[in-house]
C-alpha cells in the first residue's frame, strides 16, 4: 500500500541502516469500535535491535495497535510485514509463530504453578511433560545467563513479587522464541529499582538483535531505553522520532498537540482540625501474614498526606483496612474525633471517606458491567438514581455516568460502553471521578495516576490539590516518587509494615529514597 | 481468546444458531435410526402446538421448566450453581401436603391454597438457605451441598410417605387427596383438557419480580457484583455471604413453582417423585436462557414443548425409539449449554468481515 503521511518526518523509513527489512513494517493499519476510530490508518516500522517506544495520551490507540500485532482484534485495513514478507495474524498463535509475543500489563500467569510449568505453557514439548521441563530448565538457565533474567525455576508463581513475575512473563515468551517482545505499560506495577533491572534486560535483547516495542506513559523512560519513539494521538500516529534527536519537552507537546501548561507552584497547605487518625493500627493480610505493624498517624483537614514506600511494604493493608474492606486486627480508628466501630466499606463511604482503590481491575470496577452501573458501584443504593418504588432507574444512572464522563473527561463518553473496553487511564478517571462525585470529607487514594497520561496526571493531581484546598483531606499511597514529592504536603514512609520516618512537603529525594529502602535506625 | 459479539447476537442469533446445529445433528441421528426426520419433525411440533390439549400441555411442562430455569438463573447471578432445585421442588411439595393435611378441614380454599403456597415457598426456601449458608459460612461448596440435598430430600420424601404420610389401608406412598374442594387448580378458562393451571400466571409474574430485583433493586445489583466481581463487592460493602444466604432461599423458594403446578395444580396429593426431573432441566433451561428471565421464559417454552411434542412422538412413530426425545434434548442442552460457544469464534469472524 505503501500508505505515508506526508507532513511527518517518518526517520523509521522501511529499509533499516543495513538494508535489511525491518522487523515489523505497519502500514496504514485501521481499526474501528462503534463510533470509535481506534486506529486511524496508522503506520509503524520497528527494526531489529532496537527498543521502540510507542507513547499517546489515554485512548490514543497505542494498546489496540498491539493487540492487533498480537492477532488479538482484526484489523479494517491495513498491511502488515514480518521481517519484509506480508503477514496475516488471525490469532495469538499466529503472533508466535512469527515471533510476536506480548509481555501483558496484567500478567497471563498461572499462580498456583511453579515458574518452569508456567514457562512450559504452549511449549510443553509432548505427551510427557519430562522431556519439555528438562528443555524448559536448560533455556532457563541460559536465558538467565545471557539477560541476567534470574528467577527460582521451582519457586510458585503465587510467591513471586511483581517484578518476578514480569521476568518470568519475559522468559515465557524467549523460552517460545520471540523476536519481537512487545511490553504494555510494563513499569506501571514495578518499584524504581525492579524498572532499572527490567530495562536492563531489554537492552540485553535489543543487543541481541532483537526488537522491543515499549508502551509507557513516562517520558523519562522513553529517553533513557529507547532508541526511536512513535507518538500517537486521537488514532493517529503524529510523529517519529529518533530519541537521542527529541526531548521530553517536545514528546510532550507532541502527545497532547499543544504545549502544556506550566505546573503552577501548588500553594501551601493550610491544614485544619485533625479528620481521621489511626492508633498502634495492626492488619494482616488474607494469608495470615501480619502486614501493618503498629501504625500511627493523623490526617488533617485541607492537607495531602502521602504514604510513600516500596509497593508490599503494608501500604495496601493500611488502605484496605482504613476504607473497611480489610477488618483490623487490633487499634484504634478515630473519624472526627471519635473511635470507629468495625465498619464495612460501605458504613465508611456513608461516613464520607471515599477511596479509589490501587488495584482498580480487581475492586475499582465490574468488567462486565456498562461503565454507568460501575459509576454507581458502592453508591448503587443512593436515592439519586431511584425513582418508582424505589427501584433504580437505569436513565438516571445514565443521565449520571454520562454527566460524571463529562466533568472528568472519559473518553469515549459512552456510559452503555463496558467498564473493560475502556482504555486504563480512562478507567482511573471514571474511577476517580466516581468518589470524588460524592464530595466526601476524606478521600483515601491508591496509586492515583497508575496507568495515566501526562495529561490525565496533571488534572488528576490539579483535581486533588482542590480537593484539599477545598478543606477536605486526602491520604494517598503512591509508589511513585515523583508523584509523591509533587502531591504531598507531609510524606510519612513506610517499610516493613512500620512508619519509619515523616517528611515535610518538598523533602530531598535522596533522603526520601533512603527511608523507603529501609536505610533508617 | 474471545471477541465480544454484539448484545443482539450474543441474545438472540446465537441461541438460534446453536438450537439449529442441535436440530440438523438430531435430523441426522433420526435418519440413522431409519426414519424419516421431516415426519419426526412434523410429529413433534403438531404434538407440541397442534391443538388446544397440545399447547396446554406444553405450557404446563413449561409452568415446571420456567420455575426451575428461574431458579437456577437467579443463583448463578451471583455465581452460584444451584444444582439442588430437584430437592428443593420436592420439599415444596412436601410443605404443601402438611399445610393441606393440616388444615383443608377447616379452611376454605380461598385462604388454603395461598397459605400451601407460600408453605411450599418456605419448604423450598428452608431446603435453598441451608447450603446457602453452608457456603457463605463455612466454605462449603454449594455444588456440592446441593447434591447432597437433593437425596437428602429425596430419602426424606420416601421415608415419609412410606412410613408417615401414606394413607392408611393403602399400599401406594402417597397421601390421601387434598380436601380443597377443587378438582384441581382453575385453568383460568384455558381450552381444552389439559393440566395448564394458573401457575402458568404465577411463572410469568415470577419472571418479572426476579427481572426487577436482579436489574432494578440495590440488592439485585449488589447480588451481580458478587456474581461477577467478588472483590469489587468488598470493595463496595457488599456482603458477599448475606446475598449468597438470601439467593439460595430464593432459588430455593421458586423451585417451588414446580410443586405447586404439580401438585396443587394436577395431583391434589404428595406423590413420590413429582418432579420428574425438571429440577435437572432447569439448569439447562437457564444456560440456554443467558440466566435472563425473558430468556428462560423462551427456553422453557422450549423445552416444555419437546417435553410435551416428544411423548406424542413416540406415539405417533412407534418405530422411532422412545429415547429418541431424550437424545434430542440432550443434544439441545449439549449445543445451547455445554458447546454454547461453539459458534461464537466463527461468528464473531464473519461479523467482524462483513
Ligand atoms: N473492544 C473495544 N470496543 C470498543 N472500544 C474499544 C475497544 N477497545 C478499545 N476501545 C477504544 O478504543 C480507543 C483506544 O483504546 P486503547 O486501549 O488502544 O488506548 P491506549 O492508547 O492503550 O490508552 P491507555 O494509555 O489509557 O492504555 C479508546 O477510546 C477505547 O475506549
Ligand atoms: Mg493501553
Amino acid at each position: 500500500m505503501g500508505h505515508q503521511v506526508a507532513d511527518i518526518p517518518d526517520v523509521t523509513s522501511a529499509q533499516g541502516a543495513g538494508g535489511a527489512p525491518p522487523a515489523i513494517e505497519c502500514r496504514g493499519i485501521t481499526k474501528r469500535f462503534g463510533h470509535v476510530l481506534a486506529n486511524d490508518a496508522v503506520d509503524l516500522v520497528v527494526r531489529r535491535g532496537s527498543i521502540h517506544g510507542v507513547i499517546g495520551e489515554n485512548g490514543a490507540g497505542k494498546s489496540t495497535l498491539m493487540a492487533i500485532l498480537h492477532g488479538f482484534y482484526p484489523m479494517d485495513a491495513g498491511e502488515i510485514r514480518v521481517d519484509g514478507r506480508p503477514v496475516t495474524i488471525r490469532d495469538s498463535a499466529d503472533a508466535i509463530r512469527l515471533g510476536i509475543e506480548m509481555v501483558h500489563q496484567h500478567f497471563m500467569l498461572v499462580e498456583p504453578f511453579r515458574v518452569i510449568e508456567n514457562i512450559m505453557l504452549g511449549a510443553e514439548g509432548g505427551m510427557l511433560l519430562a522431556g519439555g521441563e528438562a528443555a524448559a530448565r536448560a533455556s532457563l538457565a541460559r536465558l538467565g545467563r545471557d539477560y541476567g533474567l534470574v528467577v527460582d525455576p521451582d519457586a510458585r508463581i503465587g510467591d513471586l513479587p511483581v517484578g518476578a513475575r514480569q521476568r518470568v512473563e519475559i522468559l515465557k515468551a524467549l523460552h517460545r522464541g520471540a523476536e519481537i517482545l512487545i511490553l504494555d505499560e510494563p513499569t506501571g506495577v514495578l518499584t524504581p529499582q525492579e524498572a532499572d533491572d527490567l530495562f536492563r534486560v531489554l537492552r540485553a535483547l535489543r543487543d541481541e538483535g532483537k526488537a522491543v516495542i515499549l508502551i509507557t506513559h513516562k517520558l523519562r523512560e522513553v529517553m533513557a531505553v529507547t532508541d526511536r519513539v512513535s507518538v500517537m494521538r486521537g488514532g493517529k500516529m503524529v510523529a517519529h522520532r529518533e530519541t537521542a534527536k527529541t526531548s521530553a519537552a517536545e514528546l510532550g507537546e507532541l502527545m497532547i498537540g499543544r504545549r502544556p501548561a506550566a505546573a503552577a507552584r501548588p500553594a501551601p497547605a493550610t491544614p485544619g482540625p485533625e479528620l481521621l487518625s489511626v492508633q498502634d493500627l495492626r492488619v494482616r493480610d488474607g494469608a495470615g501474614v501480619e502486614r501493618v505493624r503498629g501504625v500511627s498517624l493523623a490526617l488533617h483537614a485541607g492537607e495531602i498526606l502521602g504514604i510513600a514506600g516500596v509497593a508490599g511494604n503494608g501500604q495496601t493493608e493500611l488502605l484496605e483496612a482504613l476504607s473497611g474492606m480489610r477488618r483490623a486486627e487490633s487499634g484504634t480508628i478515630r473519624l472526627r474525633g471519635e473511635v470507629l466501630p468495625p465498619c464495612d466499606a460501605a458504613a465508611m463511604r456513608g461516613r464520607g471517606v471515599a477511596h479509589v482503590p490501587e488495584d482498580r481491575l480487581r475492586h475499582g470496577l465490574v468488567a462486565d458491567f456498562p461503565a454507568q452501573d460501575t459509576a454507581i458501584l458502592g453508591y448503587h443504593g443512593d436515592p439519586m438514581w431511584r425513582r418508582v418504588l424505589g427501584l433504580i432507574s437505569n436513565r438516571a444512572v445514565e443521565a449520571h455516568a454520562a454527566g460524571l464522563m463529562a466533568t472528568h473527561d472519559v473518553r469515549p463518553a459512552a456510559p452503555r460502553l463496558r467498564s473493560s473496553l475502556f482504555s486504563g487511564g480512562n478507567q482511573q478517571k471514571l474511577i476517580m471521578g466516581r468518589e470524588l462525585e460524592r464530595a466526601p470529607d476524606v478521600l483515601l487514594v491508591g496509586q492515583p495516576t497508575r496507568g495515566v497520561d501526562i495529561g490525565g496526571i496533571e488534572a488528576i493531581h490539579r483535581r486533588l490539590r482542590a480537593w484539599r484546598d477545598a478543606g477536605k483531606a486526602v491520604l494517598m499511597v503512591s509508589v511513585e516518587l515523583d508523584e509523591i514529592l509533587a502531591l504531598s504536603d507531609r510524606i510519612l514512609v513506610m517499610f516493613d509494615g512500620r512508619i519509619v520516618g515523616e517528611l515535610p512537603a518538598g523533602a530531598d529525594e535522596r533522603q526520601l529514597g533512603l527511608l523507603m529502602a529501609g536505610a533508617h535506625a | 481468546m474471545t471477541r465480544p459479539l454484539p448484545r443482539w447476537a450474543e441474545l438472540a442469533l446465537l441461541p438460534l444458531l446453536n438450537l439449529v446445529l442441535a436440530m440438523a445433528v438430531s435430523a441426522l441421528v433420526v435418519l440413522a435410526a431409519g426414519q424419516s426426520p421431516t415426519a419426526a419433525l412434523h410429529a413433534l411440533a403438531i404434538g407440541s402446538f397442534g391443538s388446544w390439549d397440545a399447547i396446554g400441555f406444553t405450557l404446563f411442562y413449561a409452568t415446571n421448566m420456567a420455575f426451575a430455569g428461574l431458579a437456577v438463573a437467579i443463583a448463578f447471578k451471583a455465581g452460584l450453581f444451584n444444582i439442588g432445585v430437584e430437592g428443593q421442588a420436592a420439599m415444596a411439595g412436601l410443605g404443601i401436603a402438611l399445610v393441606c393435611l393440616g388444615l383443608d378441614a377447616s379452611l376454605p380454599a380461598l385462604l388454603l391454597l395461598p397459605l400451601a403456597i407460600l408453605g411450599s415457598a418456605a419448604f423450598g426456601a428452608a431446603w435453598g438457605y441451608v447450603p446457602g449458608w453452608l457456603q457463605a459460612r463455612r466454605g462449603s461448596h454449594v455444588v456440592i451441598t446441593t447434591i447432597m440435598f437433593n437425596f437428602i430430600a429425596a430419602s426424606l420424601m420416601v421415608y415419609l410417605l412410606v412410613n408417615v404420610l401414606i394413607q392408611p389401608g393403602q399400599m401406594a406412598p402417597e397421601t390421601r387427596r387434598f380436601a380443597t374442594g377443587l378438582a384441581a387448580l382453575s385453568s383460568f378458562g384455558f381450552p381444552g383438557r389439559s393440566p395448564a393451571n394458573v401457575t402458568l400466571i404465577l411463572a410469568l409474574l415470577a419472571a418479572f419480580v426476579v427481572w426487577v430485583l436482579v436489574w432494578r433493586t440495590p440488592w439485585g445489583y449488589g447480588l451481580r457484583v458478587v456474581g461477577s466481581n467478588p472483590e469489587a463487592a468488598r470493595y463496595a460493602g457488599i456482603d458477599e455471604g448475606r446475598r449468597i444466604i438470601v439467593v439460595m432461599a430464593i432459588s430455593g423458594a421458586l423451585a417451588a413453582g414446580i410443586a405447586v403446578n404439580e401438585i396443587l395444580g394436577v395431583h391434589q396429593k404428595l406423590i413420590l417423585n413429582f418432579t420428574g426431573g425438571a429440577g435437572f432441566t432447569g439448569i439447562a433451561v437457564a444456560l440456554m436462557g443467558r440466566n435472563h428471565p425473558v430468556g428462560v421464559l423462551l427456553a422453557a417454552l422450549l423445552f416444555g414443548a419437546l417435553a410435551q411434542g416428544g411423548s406424542e412422538l413416540a406415539f405417533e412413530m412407534p418405530d422411532l425409539p422412545r429415547d429418541m426425545v431424550v437424545v434430542v434434548q440432550g443434544l439441545i442442552i449439549l449445543f445451547t449449554g455445554a458447546l454454547g460457544a461453539l459458534l461464537r469464534a466463527p461468528l464473531a469472524r464473519v461479523m467482524a468481515r462483513g
